[in-house]
């Protein structure tokens, strides 16, 4: 693996495998009754987030602390961003104070690159503009790969604004180097151009995947992309895309619903289903926390035996 | 003052003076191209260099007044002549904007005290190049202005822009357009293609330009003025210039060297010295560019200099200015790009930087012929160096071509018959 987690584009089957495969190791961890290993013992992990987030931090935050980690948590709005601090003189800043990991969060695609050339910590993308979200397709993956056992295979619907998600970007990458197929399902105004070159199957309306979708994975829909005109109102979005019973009962039986959070109930899921059996929802978030941990783990060389660190 | 240049391999635009010979320069001209007699003249050893007209850039942002961080009249003319240039045409999107004719003789004044090439203007087309009302055209003329456009600003208005059209035709000048439909460009910020989809950036798809390029050929049909379209970028504009000049229209186009060399794959490492409008495009786009230089659709080249500060660029992708610097790096990209891959000839590539350009906007300048200005550059197509934007003469530094190997480089620099560059140095 490369020093930073940056893009699943640049990482191959053998790094993802063996990501999930640390993550399933710490899972064991999360049942113990002292959730903490000495891995990170003296490191310091940053988070610099420069755009809303609650499961993503907290996620990391926890993942580093169950490692062991010292943990300084760094929120746009109430730091010397506000005062115009460069996004250089931040990592300089974050340099100075001896983080070794940086985990960012930015609303332009290419920040977490920007950052990593400031300084020799280690970056990884908590999610950048329209870009990438690798740690949330690996745990996406690792939670399909729990549920169903395998990803070889299986097809992945993805229904949402394609072109505006970095989650979306980032599971099209992860989902086809594991060999699943993947379906994207949008309006055609949320539709990037060439995007069927990435591997993945267009569909313009949800009735073209009834049939052999083994995974419905829902992207938030956000409410400015009315004003974009790529939308003439979430009502209707909801209408033609929004997931409640009646259209879960036209999929397979045993279909699995998943979303990155956070959810618009009422747009692209309704409550019955966000409640629902067939959701995952909440292992989701659960997983989240294994999946930073070994990334945080293996970023650090963890080259030893998996089990060494659980031990 | 009498300069004779002993021995260089001349490429003469015009064709008449080529091959090996000596050039006689006296009073700011070029006297004879032959065996002049070497009495009483300063020698300049060439030989084993090729003598060309002084190249012409007719888009270039020397930023002055208001952005003198950015570059300055001076530091400008001395980037120009460092690259080969002894013409060039400043754009007006300055603060205040070259919109009046004092703004223009502020200027040509600093450009007169600078005292390395000449500087002609393009004024602005509207007040304060807000796309509403036209500038005082006929007053900034007593400046010589040469061109008037609203560059960085599309005219969006297109009643605006037939009235440009129209208005200009009394002074014979062109209306430069920069072509982009600005709904359409929206927020972007690179080409709208394969890799802003895998990259996952905001796109400009590569018809906000040809929209503007068809709409504008049709303005100058309708209003008979004359049109110069800036910084063509794509497939469809070299294909709608083409079609504009074969119905006999008075169109005209250049293309930048990054456009030419570049493809939107540079943008992948997110070097902000890549974000440039219009944004570079795809590999078909730059074999189309390519293909209107040689069949004589596309009638110069420009490198849209546009230097910022460092910090201005030392930021995300998408907070970075569009914009880079090319007149130090204009000659040995197109030489190594180009002429060394075999797709174009050097000669033509010269033609496209001399007589081009200077016959678009009707300076009286690309040409090494007796009676002509001494405007010369000697260089060395073979020569090696590595582009160190660190070592600049423009204060810019936001280079997409720097750390490059290249070849071809400037030995010196002759403007108005003296040697203002020779060696790297300014004399």
């Amino acid at each position: 693996m490369d020093r930073n987690l940056i893009r699943i584009r640049t990482l191959d089957k053998e790094d993802i495998t063996k990501i999930l495969d640390q993550s399933k190791v710490f899972l064991e961890i999360l049942d113990r009754p002292i959730k903490k290993v000495p891995a990170l013992r003296g490191k310091v992990v940053v988070t610099l987030f420069f755009e809303p987030s609650t499961r993503t931090r907290m996620s990391f935050e926890l993942a580093a602390k169950m490692l062991s980690a010292d943990v300084l948590n760094f929120a746009a709005s109430t730091s010397s961003a506000v005062k115009g601090e460069s996004l250089k003189d931040t990592a300089l800043t974050m340099k100075a104070l001896g983080a070794d990991y940086i985990v960012v969060r930015h609303t332009h695609t290419g920040a977490p690159e920007f950052i990593a050339k400031q300084g020799d910590f280690r970056v990884i993308n908590g999610g950048d503009g329209f870009g990438e979200h690798p740690t949330q397709a690996l745990l996406d993956l690792f939670t399909i790969r729990q549920k169903l056992g395998r990803l070889e295979g299986l097809n992945v619907a993805i229904m949402g604004d394609i072109a505006h998600s970095r989650v979306a970007r980032s599971n099209i990458f992860a989902l086809t180097k594991m060999g699943a197929n993947v379906r994207l399902v949008a309006p055609p105004t949320m539709l990037p151009v060439n995007i069927e070159k990435l591997g993945a199957q267009v569909h313009y309306r949800p009735d073209a995947i009834f049939e052999d979708t083994d995974v419905l994975y829902l992207l938030r829909v956000q409410t400015e992309r009315q004003k974009d005109s790529l939308l003439p109102s979430l009502k209707e979005y909801a209408e033609l895309f929004g997931v409640n019973g009646d259209l879960l009962s036209k999929f397979k039986k045993d279909v699995i619903v998943m979303h990155p959070g956070p959810i618009n109930r009422g747009v692209e899921i309704s409550h019955d289903v966000a409640d629902g059996n067939d959701t995952y929802i909440e292992e989701q978030v659960r997983n989240g926390l294994v999946v930073r941990m070994a990334v945080l783990y293996l970023l650090e060389g963890g080259k030893e035996a998996a089990h060494e660190a659980v031990n | 003052m009498k300069l004779l240049i002993k021995g260089a391999e001349i490429i003469d635009p015009a064709g008449k003076n080529a091959g090996r010979n000596d050039i006689l320069v006296e009073d700011g001209v070029i006297r004879e191209i032959g065996k002049p007699s070497a009495a009483g003249a300063e020698v300049l050893d060439a030989s084993g260099l090729k003598a060309a007209p002084g190249l012409v850039d007719i888009h270039v942002h020397f930023r002055d007044p208001g952005y003198e961080y950015k570059e300055n009249v001076a530091t400008g003319l001395r980037a120009a002549s460092a690259g080969g240039f002894t013409s060039v045409v400043c754009m007006p999107n300055t603060k205040p904007d070259i919109d009046t004719k004092s703004v223009a003789k502020y200027v040509n004044d600093k450009a007169r005290a600078a005292g390395l090439g000449r500087l002609f203007i393009a004024g602005a087309i509207s007040k304060k190049r807000e796309g509403a009302e036209l500038a005082e055209i006929g007053d900034m003329m007593n400046e010589g202005i040469v061109a008037v456009t609203d560059d960085g600003n599309p005219v969006m208005n297109a009643q605006l822009m037939r009235r440009a059209l129209e208005y200009t035709k009394m002074f014979g000048i062109p209306v430069m357009s920069h072509a982009e439909d600005k709904n359409l460009a929206g927020a972007g910020v690179m080409n709208e293609g394969m890799v802003s989809t895998t990259i996952g950036m905001r796109p400009i798809p590569k018809e906000a330009e040809t929209v503007m390029v068809l709409r504008d050929i049709e303005l100058a049909a309708l209003t008979g003025g004359r049109l110069h379209l800036t910084h063509i970028s794509s497939a469809e504009s070299v294909d709608a210039v083409r079609r504009a000049k074969a119905r006999g229209l008075r169109v005209t186009c250049d293309v930048t060297p990054h456009h030419l060399v570049l493809t939107d794959e540079s943008v992948m490492g997110f070097d902000t010295a890549t974000k440039v409008n219009p944004p570079l495009r795809d590999e078909n786009d730059r074999q189309a560019l390519i293909a209107g230089l040689l069949d004589g659709t596309i009638d110069a080249i420009a490198s849209d200099h546009a230097p910022h500060a460092v910090h201005e660029k030392e930021v995300s992708y998408d907070d970075a200015p569009f914009g880079l610097v090319g007149l130090e790096t204009t000659l040995a990209v197109l030489v190594t790009r180009l002429v060394e891959t075999g797709a174009a000839p050097l000669e033509l590539l010269i033609s496209k930087l001399t007589s081009g350009p200077a016959a678009v906007l009707g300076l009286n300048a690309g040409a090494l012929a007796p009676g002509a200005p001494a405007d010369i550059v000697l260089f060395d197509p073979a020569a090696e160096w590595t582009v160190d934007a660190s070592k600049f003469f423009s204060k810019g530094r936001n280079c997409p071509f720097n750390g490059w190997r290249v070849r071809g480089k400037v030995a010196a620099t002759v403007a108005a018959g003296k040697v203002v560059f020779k060696d790297g140095a300014f004399v």
